[in-house]
């Protein structure tokens, strides 16, 4: 309750919190606020004819433009509130629709690296010696690769296999990202299993599961959490970047990344079309920014460290 | 100390060992006929011609022969051949390397001189207005991909302003490195520019380079403002800076002799995180700005499935990464004594 207050209090994380509880109603306001043609296939963009030339947006301020769409004054294909992109995709729609992709992958692969790096970790400190030690050198071999490149090298192998798409490239974001969490539950349970009613529970006679996840987990567990919490941003832009180089979501999907993709045909041109890169770098942004502000004061709050000195 | 390094070289090989294992599992998740694929030009009309590549190159034997015979090629320097460069890839990465090289080293400068500062700064300012606003410009620099931002400069400084272009050097100093009497002594043009007393090939070289580099810096600064804020706030309430100053001692004496060159030691650990940060962002920034290096190259590779490219860019990528670990690690031992004793 404390934490809240403080990120209440101040004004950045405030600002962070806000742009998180606008996406969030943005997200689920989506089918209200850009009215899907096809309801079975939401993600696919809203398509307005094939034209290879993006067009401009069809009313002068974008609001009005919305509000004639939300209130049915008037259809997406007549108003066109951000432009089109090449190929007509209404880049308004991909924009709304792309922020339930970003929580859809965001909270995705956060929760699998989670687990993964959870159970990983729980297992090295938990048995301790030979497994600690093969589990740390295999975590260490893991860190060798720069994040994104081996993200994109295991992008390329899975494609041919699974197809483009979100599930590709979220497996592959996952299996480069969990080691982090393994590392940490690791140090804390270290910490944690040597304590007194761990080996009350032992003498008791549990069982190591039993002992890991009733015992040991719930009080480990919760930096770690919150780390993971504030890697969702993070993710979100790695996932995009995927999309941007063309191993994330198919043409036509609404993602913000896979939206801006289709700017790097038109850069000597961009600010006659900069619609088709304002809207998406926008969105990327403020999104990214929302998670940054209020894990950067999450951060200030919870480190030990600085807790209490904050008024030197 | 020289225990200490035996030591830490000791790991190198099994996680040099472990990176091979572990591309090399990557490499054979792919099934043998597109694997086939890979090692013939043109695609065997018939099955026949297929199931014979397979066998000559052994790609159904079991899967540690194929490792053992993977991992003899490489360490004889034979990585495949980049269909994407159209050479072998061992070549290839030589070609690319110095345009990558000179993009990062031109970052490295405004990264560590801006980060470092802005840091000791925001930290000589806690909590007040400074403070903040040095923090809010880190923190929208550390949300921005940075294709988002390459993008949005191009946008400005090259469609609308026409101020930097994209690329790595104008056609007509191409022209120029390739007929005429321009010598190449690195491959970086900045540097074989000034060696040939070539100022224009130089500013031309520069132009072209300063919007990936402040693409590539931007994204790094709040890392390094982050750790050098919060070393340094540690270290100006650390007793011995107050005797210093009780002492009578000037204030930027205090700061810059005295406190910073304590705060250093933590951010000096950051040279791995920020070695991580530059060889994923050159794969977006070079891809963006059209910038022939070594990131573009695989990125393009890997949207074209020329998986040896791929695979070559990332093992490349991955002793890189593990020798900047080692030597950062080294480095720091040798600034702080304290590590050595743990």
């Amino acid at each position: 309750m404390r934490t809240v207050k403080q990120l209440l209090r101040n004004p950045l994380s405030l600002t962070g919190l806000l742009l998180l509880i606008f996406f969030i109603a943005v997200a689920i306001a989506a089918p209200w606020l850009a009215p899907p043609e096809r309801p079975r296939e939401p993600y696919r963009i809203v398509q307005h004819g094939y034209s290879p030339t993006p067009a401009p947006p069809g009313v002068d301020n974008p609001f009005e433009g919305i509000w004639r769409v939300i209130t049915g004054q008037a259809k997406l294909s007549q108003v066109k509130p951000f432009g089109t992109t090449e190929g007509q995709y209404d880049v308004y729609y991909g924009v709304v629709w792309g922020t339930r992709t970003a929580f859809k992958v965001g909270l995705y692969i956060t929760g699998a690296t989670l687990v993964i790096g959870v159970l990983i970790g729980s297992i090295a400190a938990y048995f301790g010696r030979l497994v600690d030690e093969v589990i740390m050198r295999l975590t260490d071999i893991f860190f060798a690769f720069p994040f994104l490149v081996a993200a994109m090298t295991m992008a390329a192998v899975l494609q041919p296999r699974l197809g483009r798409g979100l599930t590709t490239a979220m497996i592959a974001l996952i299996i480069f990202g969990w080691m982090g969490y393994a590392r940490l539950i690791r140090g804390d349970i270290l910490s944690v299993k040597e304590r007194d009613y761990v080996a009350a529970a032992r003498a008791a006679g549990a069982g190591h599961l039993r002992i890991i996840f009733r015992h040991i987990l719930p009080n480990a567990i919760y930096p770690t959490l919150v780390v993971a919490s504030m890697d969702i941003g993070s993710y979100v832009i790695s996932f995009s970047a995927l999309s941007f180089l063309g191993l994330g979501a198919e043409v036509g999907y609404a993602d913000w990344g896979q939206m801006l993709s289709f700017a790097r045909a038109w850069i000597p041109r961009l600010h006659q079309f900069w619609w088709i890169v304002l809207y998406p770098s926008l969105a990327i942004l403020l999104f990214t920014l929302g998670w940054n502000l209020v894990g950067d004061a999450l951060r200030d709050i919870l480190d030990p460290r600085l807790r209490g000195r904050t008024t030197v | 100390m020289l225990a200490y390094i035996v030591r830490r070289l000791m790991v190198l090989p099994v996680i040099l060992l472990g990176v091979t294992v572990f591309i090399f599992g990557i490499f054979s998740f792919l099934d043998p006929k597109m694997r086939a694929g890979l090692y013939v030009k043109d695609i065997p009309k018939s099955p026949d011609a297929l199931q014979r590549i397979i066998a000559k190159y052994g790609l159904d034997d079991p899967i540690h022969v194929q490792y053992w015979r993977w991992l003899n090629q490489i360490v004889r320097g034979n990585f495949g051949w980049s269909k994407t460069a159209q050479r072998p890839v061992l070549q290839a990465l030589g070609h690319y390397f110095p345009a990558t090289a000179e993009l990062a080293l031109w970052a490295a400068i405004p990264v560590l001189v801006v980060g470092v500062w802005l840091g000791i700064l925001s930290a000589l300012h806690h909590n007040r207005p400074l403070d903040h606003t040095t923090r809010v410009f880190a923190l929208v620099g550390w949300s921005f991909p940075s294709f988002v931002y390459g993008l949005l400069m191009l946008m400005v400084f090259y469609a609308m302003l026409k101020w930097f272009p994209p690329g790595r050097i104008s056609d007509w100093v191409t022209r120029e490195v390739i007929g005429g009497t321009f010598k190449q002594y690195s491959g970086m043009y900045t540097l074989d520019a000034l060696l040939n007393g070539r100022l224009d090939v130089f500013a031309d070289a520069l132009r072209h380079l300063i919007m990936p580099v402040l693409t590539l810096s931007y994204i790094q600064w709040a890392l390094l403002l982050r750790v050098t804020r919060s070393s340094m706030l540690e270290t100006l309430r650390q007793e011995y800076v107050m005797t210093a100053r009780s002492k009578g001692l000037k204030e930027r004496i205090v700061v810059y002799k005295h406190a910073a060159r304590n705060a250093m030691i933590p951010v000096a650990t950051m040279g791995g995180l920020l070695l991580v940060g530059l060889l994923n962002g050159v794969v977006l920034t070079e891809t963006v700005f059209n910038y022939p290096g070594l990131g573009r190259w695989a990125a393009t590779a890997a949207t074209q499935l020329d998986i040896l490219t791929v695979l070559g860019f990332t093992l490349f990528n991955a002793v890189l990464l593990v020798a900047g670990n080692l030597i950062v690690d080294i480095l720091y031992a040798v600034i702080d004594p304290r590590i050595r004793l743990e």
